[in-house]
């Protein structure tokens, strides 16, 4: 390993509490109310989906190894599931590692 | 200081029906298993997830120690990949606005915006007085970050009983529950738009620059969704 762990830690937190520091900065001018803030919660809401998309297709770590129409399968079964049980979040969320196992 | 009662309340309130416990604790076992298997000890484990605790991030740390990375090349991929906590932060903190806080707390508060005690929050606010919205926020960043950091232990210490099959397993949960979680938002036509846009061109933009792609993409996207919702209700 070629670099210090705990440095590393430390540049990872630091990156990491830059954003939420801003936000706050940036939330003290934001009113409740505000057609910004509606704008923002649009920003969040499409940026937490893009990540999940991207984790999904192009996954880092041990899903890569999962092929990619196995993956988009079971995320898209769950969701159904989800659907039809009313939005339980939890039958989608056990399914989700069983069907995993069994296609895989 | 903090108000203890809603303090409580907030902490509480992480054992709900729509609770993003499992999903968190699933993730984490899995980070805490990675970090033992690429090197780190038990006290780095827990140390990271406490400061960080924000799943990519910690994910793209552990690729970068693999690989050798450079700290600058971390940080900036760090950054990038955790830069949605920004428009996180300010579609949430302004509904825990009150005067009588003192500023110093948000600042302290603002570490545990991560979108499990997030999605809590945006779904409880409206039943808590604004007075105490920062106390009972505190109660469901505490409660999820111990998750996180008693996950991160627990999958440290079970990592040599993990095999390949059971990683993939526990990896695939959170990202199923968000998902779930994200199609469960799509209320109006700004949020469906938002997520769905959001989605699409999360993966389309992925050929662009892989790096750029959640910030280029959240950005176009939510942006669209807004003007579009704005347009339907005029």
């Amino acid at each position: 390993m070629s670099i210090n762990i705990v440095l590393a830690i430390l540049a990872t937190s630091l990156a990491t509490y830059i954003s939420r520091f801003l936000g706050v900065t940036t939330s003290k001018k934001v009113k409740e109310n505000s057609k910004i803030f509606r704008w923002f919660n649009c920003l969040a809401y499409s940026t937490l989906s893009a990540l999940l998309a991207r984790i999904i297709i192009f996954p880092a770590g041990v899903l890569a190894e999962v092929d990619y129409f196995i993956r988009f399968i079971v995320v898209f079964i769950c969701i159904i599931l989800f659907l039809i049980s009313k939005k339980n979040f939890v039958y989608p969320t056990v399914l989700s590692a069983l069907l995993l196992a069994l296609l895989n | 200081m903090v108000n203890i009662k809603y303090f409580l309340k907030g902490f509480v309130s992480i054992k709900g029906a729509d609770s993003p416990a499992i999903a968190l604790f699933a993730s984490f076992v899995a980070i805490g298993a990675l970090f033992k298997t690429i090197g780190l000890n038990i006290h780095e484990s827990i140390f990271s997830t406490f400061l960080t605790y924000a799943l990519p991030g910690s994910l793209i740390m552990a690729e970068s120690l693999i690989v050798g990375a450079s700290l600058l090349n971390i940080f900036l991929a760090v950054w990038l990949v955790n830069a949605r906590l920004y428009p996180m932060t300010v579609s949430l903190f302004p509904l825990l606005e009150h005067k009588s806080q003192p500023r110093l707390k948000y600042y302290l508060a603002c570490h545990f915006i991560a979108v499990s005690a997030w999605l809590i929050m945006k779904e409880n606010y409206k039943s808590v007085q604004r007075k105490y919205r920062l106390d009972f926020w505190i109660g469901v960043g505490v409660a999820n970050l111990s998750v996180a950091v008693s996950a991160t232990a627990f999958g440290f210490f079970i990592a040599d009983y993990l095999n390949k099959d059971m990683m993939i397993g526990l990896a695939i949960v959170n990202p199923v529950y968000f998902s779930c979680v994200m199609v469960g938002a799509m209320k109006t036509i700004e949020m469906s738009l938002a997520v769905i846009l959001g989605s699409v061109l999360g993966v389309l933009f992925y050929f662009v620059s892989p790096e750029w792609c959640i910030l280029f993409s959240g950005f176009t996207a939510g942006t669209l969704a807004f003007f579009i919702g704005e347009l339907n209700v005029n």
